[in-house]
């Protein structure tokens, strides 16, 4: 028998490689460089690696592939303009993470004890947060791109076990911080399992791993083995994007992470998930559409009203945010129901715009603080617009985004999803969806009444002055979230040209 | 045998993991529940595999392997942190969170 060698085309891998080498090199950064000047490195090379892949995603943006890593990476436009997402998600992320004053000086040291009143006093700082960001990165990025399900799992663990660890990782309320990681940890793991048991599945029905061989086999072999497959793979998937009923970690972890993890976290993994989704129920089960429209349909309905009736009873401003985020895992399914090209470009416009939202909204929570740190009590943020017109502002902008505001980037999105599903013939999404919208902007609005036109009845709460850093950072994703919404043409025209899978 | 029979003792042992998460308390235990989980995933690739005639299957199983290896990694790194803080592994106990 002869063995011939794999082919790769490294051009179109490449910017992944570069995130993944990275990451490697950032690992031995921590290795072999003395303490002083290792943040500044591990910054530098993450974002230097994260412009080189953007460069690298510019170059390749008309180019397309089946064959990039033999048949396990597919790079074709949708795949381009979901990397090309994630690549500058993160970079605005990264400037976030830099602030080191949000994560714990060394994670070893026990809550409360002595070693962490010294290490906190040293200035020690856990630089290891860059390697796992990139490691993480990476991972999305592949996990968008990839068509066979070996790489599918693999990708779904790169991103998500350095994710575990890292939500692990804050300064303040550490225990908080590590039950979030154990609890997103034991109920990711469980949830991956679940998607392995579905891909098993799924190879016995095909006898392929290959997305578009399983696309081909359909209607072929014992249907029962494809239900138990799109069942249990799917389960796996929906826990990602935190849709109902696979949502309760959700406002725990967001919760407990660092506030720049969290945002990072809730921006990105949406991407790279749904990147997931859209592949594997727009390429491998199109042809059993039959099968899971209507489950999805159901879990799409379910999660918008539910993401939106719980926001109303919250009063933590991240468990807010984290059941607004599964308000819009529900829009965005709605993408994934309507299986047709508008619903492709709806849902790459609509992530790209919730990601910068996101991060800016987070970027924001981190700001306010009382002497022990952030304060998420939404209580405590009244009169928050008296304290500091400018920080409040930009929150009700962001809020106002999430609503679907006209005039802000959350509009459109939500406008090009509603019309895709309502070209697709799904119009009880699009009711429910409009209904979920109108309850859900109930609650942000609420906060910006909150934050204007209540006095303020404690002092200790303030907003502190922000690096330049997190300045940027917000900054960016704050003007990307309005002129989206004002020119919205500039991405969304490119969405819909991008919005091409390769089948 | 019939074939099948693995898949069946597949299941069974997903089952077993995946109700054994659900029940059990403690942290390391349901840490292992996860993984006969996928292990029972393992069993199933490798019989579809036979069944198939293939062996991408097989493969699979390697790779899970190997990332099961690295979750384990990561999974007692936390656990052990959640232990050294409050002295137990109880997933009860974790539950600042629920106010």
């Amino acid at each position: 028998m002869m063995l011939s060698a794999p082919s790769f085309s490294y051009a179109l891998l490449s910017p992944m490689l570069i995130v993944l080498a990275a990451a490697v090199l950032g690992v031995l950064i921590e290795a072999f460089m003395g303490k002083t000047h290792r943040a500044a490195v591990q910054l530098t090379v993450s974002i230097g690696a994260l412009l080189l892949a953007l460069i690298q995603i510019w170059q390749i943006r008309d180019m397309s592939s089946t064959s990039a890593a033999v048949n396990s990476v597919t790079i074709d436009k949708a795949g381009i303009f979901l990397q090309f997402t994630i690549i500058v998600l993160a970079l605005v992320a990264v400037l976030l993470i830099a602030d080191q004053d949000n994560f714990v000086a060394r994670a070893s040291t026990i809550p409360g004890s002595v070693e962490e009143q010294i290490t906190t006093q040293q200035q020690v700082k856990q630089t290891e947060i860059f390697p796992l960001f990139l490691f993480a990165t990476a991972g999305m990025m592949l996990f968008t791109v990839s068509t066979d399900l070996i790489t599918l799992f693999v990708a779904l663990e790169v991103f998500s076990l350095p994710l575990y660890l890292l939500a692990g990782l804050s300064r303040r309320r550490r225990l908080l911080s590590q039950e979030a990681a154990l609890k997103y940890f034991l109920l990711g793991a469980y949830s991956s399992a679940f998607f392995l048991f579905g891909a098993a599945f799924i190879y016995g029905y095909s006898g392929s791993v290959s997305l578009v061989d399983i696309s081909a086999s359909a209607g072929s072999a014992n249907d029962i083995f494809l239900y138990i497959g799109i069942i249990f793979m799917s389960v796996g998937l929906l826990f990602k994007i935190s849709a109902v009923p696979f949502h309760s970690w959700t406002p725990d972890v967001y919760q407990g992470a660092p506030t720049p993890i969290t945002g990072f976290m809730a921006a990105c993994t949406k991407v790279a998930a749904f990147g997931a989704i859209l592949r594997l129920f727009y390429v491998g089960f199109a042809e059993s559409q039959t099968l899971w429209q209507p489950v999805i349909t159901v879990i799409a309905v379910i999660t918008m009203v539910f993401g939106s009736v719980v926001a109303i009873a919250q009063r933590d401003v991240k468990r807010m945010l984290a059941y607004s985020s599964i308000a819009h895992a529900g829009f965005l399914l709605s993408g994934v129901v309507a299986l047709s090209k508008e619903g492709l470009a709806a849902s790459l416009f609509y992530l790209f715009a919730y990601g910068f939202t996101t991060i800016a909204a987070f970027g924001i929570i981190s700001l306010v603080r009382d002497s022990t740190g952030e304060v998420s009590d939404l209580n405590r943020w009244v009169g928050l617009g008296k304290k500091s017109p400018l920080v409040a502002s930009v929150f009700s902008l962001l809020l106002l985004s999430f609503a679907g505001i006209p005039l802000t980037s959350g509009f459109i999105g939500k406008f090009a999803i509603f019309s895709a599903a309502y070209q697709s013939g799904n119009t009880l999404l699009v009711v429910v969806g409009v209904l979920a919208s109108a309850i859900a902007a109930f609650f942000y609005v609420r906060v910006i009444i909150m934050m204007f036109f209540n006095d303020p009845d404690n002092d200790s709460v303030s907003v502190v002055i922000p690096s330049i850093k997190s300045r940027i950072s917000i900054t960016i994703a704050t003007l990307i979230t309005f002129v989206l919404g004002i020119f919205p043409s500039i991405i969304l025209n490119t969405a819909n040209n991008f919005a091409n899978l390769i089948k | 045998m019939p074939i099948a029979n693995y898949l069946y003792l597949a299941a069974i042992l997903f089952t077993i993991g995946a109700v054994g998460v659900v029940v059990r308390r403690n942290a390391i235990v349901v840490f292992m529940c996860i993984e006969l989980m996928l292990n029972a995933a393992n069993l199933a690739f490798v019989t579809f595999a036979r069944i198939n005639g293939n062996l991408e299957g097989q493969i699979v199983a390697f790779f899970t392997m190997v990332v099961a290896a690295c979750e384990v990694v990561v999974g007692l790194a936390i656990i052990v942190t959640i232990y050294r803080s409050r002295r137990s592994a109880s997933v009860d106990d974790a539950s600042l969170l629920k106010r």
